[in-house]
């Protein structure tokens, strides 16, 4: 267990962990879930879990894109770069992803020309200076990535740049929440709500969360004092008997999110009428495809795409751990066949997948532990 | 891919309004302030950087902390290639 006097501000710490144990009635057992990668990332980092009262728990959310996304998705975006004039642009997280026949960078150990960006903007200027080239983006992400490809789309659009195209699998985080809180086998009685995906959307498209489902839900930066400090705000809501969207992270997050962003999403991208995500399964109006005003720069409209559809391995029990049924650690797999090094799943991956965040944390924790395990 | 990297603007270019010079620890990089048409950042201005786009404008104390966590999250590391790898608009 990490020591408090570790963080910056411990007595802060230490009286907010204080509170929270004031607070939570010892004859309940509370679930709350953290909807973003970033913040499951933050709290095995930091150890947060062992602050809280055993009979508070934490379910990890949906919100990590490359977790989410069904492998078939990958395989789809990855037939296109077998196309010998085709280059592959995809941001790092997405590099190790396993697909049917290998990760993009198997792919590009075979030969197929794969190309880390950190940017969407990098890959149309990897198309300008390719022009005999066709460079197709990889996109993934929440409400936070949309705004950044949309915005390359229009520059793309702008300038006239025949030889660039998105493959988007951007999907969008309320109708997530939704499927999680329609699901049966679900019990969550609050939310730590995304920090940067609502600097985009602001607020208010929690509100029927607090209205309608009856969840508290408290919008969270990423330092510990924020985790703790919007885990008070989510007891105090619920001994209140109270429902409501909290702002914890004012400093980053404005109420009405940011205009411009939402109008760039507008601009290029519309909903899907329906989009697979791993573990959820089909949901109606969660993802973003490209507007028939863009589809010379839209993949799926220049390329033939398979359609694949995979099922997962059938051992690995990704969906079950992206519900928040199962733990990481309940997993059979996991620490044995599915490690960071080598994942079969893509929790393991991304450093926001839940998998991976609880590896870590128990290496640094007990570092036999792992092996045991 | 949530974490966003903090930088300070040390320099806005005359000939596009949109791309701005951002220090991050001593890394300079051009990046795409876009998304901040409504409220455009002035010189010396901090702003969280999510894949080289500015999303938002941020106070030097939040920045100079939000750097500070993203050391012991282990990602300034990662941040820092990440700033690294950016190639501009």
């Amino acid at each position: 267990m990490r020591f408090v006097d570790e963080f910056r501000r411990p007595e802060l710490i230490t009286r907010t962990a204080e509170e929270i144990r004031r607070l939570a009635d010892p004859d309940h057992h509370f679930r709350f879930m953290e909807v973003c990668g970033g913040h499951t990332h933050a709290i095995y980092r930091f150890g947060l879990m062992d602050l809280l009262p055993p009979n508070i728990e934490l379910v990890h959310g949906p919100g990590c894109p490359v977790c989410v996304l069904p492998m078939g998705r990958i395989d789809d975006g990855l037939s296109i770069a077998e196309d010998p004039n085709v280059i592959f642009a995809a941001f790092g997280d997405m590099m190790r992803v396993p697909g049917t026949h290998g990760s993009p960078l198997e792919y590009k150990a075979r030969g197929m020309d794969v190309r880390i960006v950190y940017s969407p903007s990098d890959a149309l200027k990897l198309a300008r200076n390719n022009p005999d080239k066709h460079v197709m983006f990889f996109a993934i992400g929440f409400e936070t990535t949309a705004p950044s490809t949309a915005l390359t789309l229009m520059r793309a659009k702008a300038e006239g740049i025949p030889n660039f195209s998105v493959f988007s699998n951007h999907v969008t985080i309320i109708p997530a929440i939704r499927a999680i809180l329609d699901s049966p086998d679900m019990r969550i009685d609050a939310f730590i709500g995304p920090g940067h995906v609502s600097t985009v959307i602001g607020c208010r498209p929690y509100g029927w969360i607090a209205s309608d489902a009856g969840k508290p839900i408290a919008v969270s930066g990423f330092e510990p004092l924020d985790v703790l400090q919007s885990i008070v705000m989510l007891l105090r809501q619920l001994k209140g008997g109270k429902a409501i969207v909290e702002n914890n992270y004012k400093r980053v997050v404005p109420w009405e999110g940011n205009r411009a962003a939402l109008k760039a999403i507008g601009e290029v991208f519309e909903i899907r009428p329906y989009f697979e995500w791993r573990g959820l399964g089909f949901i109606s109006q969660s993802a973003l495809r490209l507007k028939d005003s863009y589809a010379q720069w839209d993949a799926e409209k220049r390329f033939a795409i398979p359609g694949i559809r995979v099922t997962d391995p059938k051992a690995a029990q990704c969906g079950e751990v992206l519900k928040g049924v199962l733990k990481p650690a309940q997993c059979k797999l996991f620490g044995k066949e599915c490690t960071p090094e080598h994942p079969i799943g893509a929790l393991m991956v991304s450093s926001e997948g839940s998998c991976a965040a609880y590896y870590s944390y128990q290496l640094r924790k007990a570092p036999e532990l792992v092996q045991m395990t | 891919m949530c974490l966003a990297i903090p930088g300070k603007i040390v320099e806005l270019l005359d000939e596009h309004r949109d791309i701005a010079v951002i220090d991050v620890l001593g890394v300079r990089r051009r990046i795409d302030l876009g998304l901040l048409s409504d409220d455009p950042p002035i010189l010396g201005d901090w702003v969280l950087i999510h894949v080289g786009f500015a999303m938002s404008k941020i106070s030097e104390v939040d920045a100079l902390d939000q750097l500070r966590m993203l050391t012991e999250l282990g990602e300034q590391q990662s941040a820092l290639e990440e700033v690294q790898g950016l190639s501009g608009p």
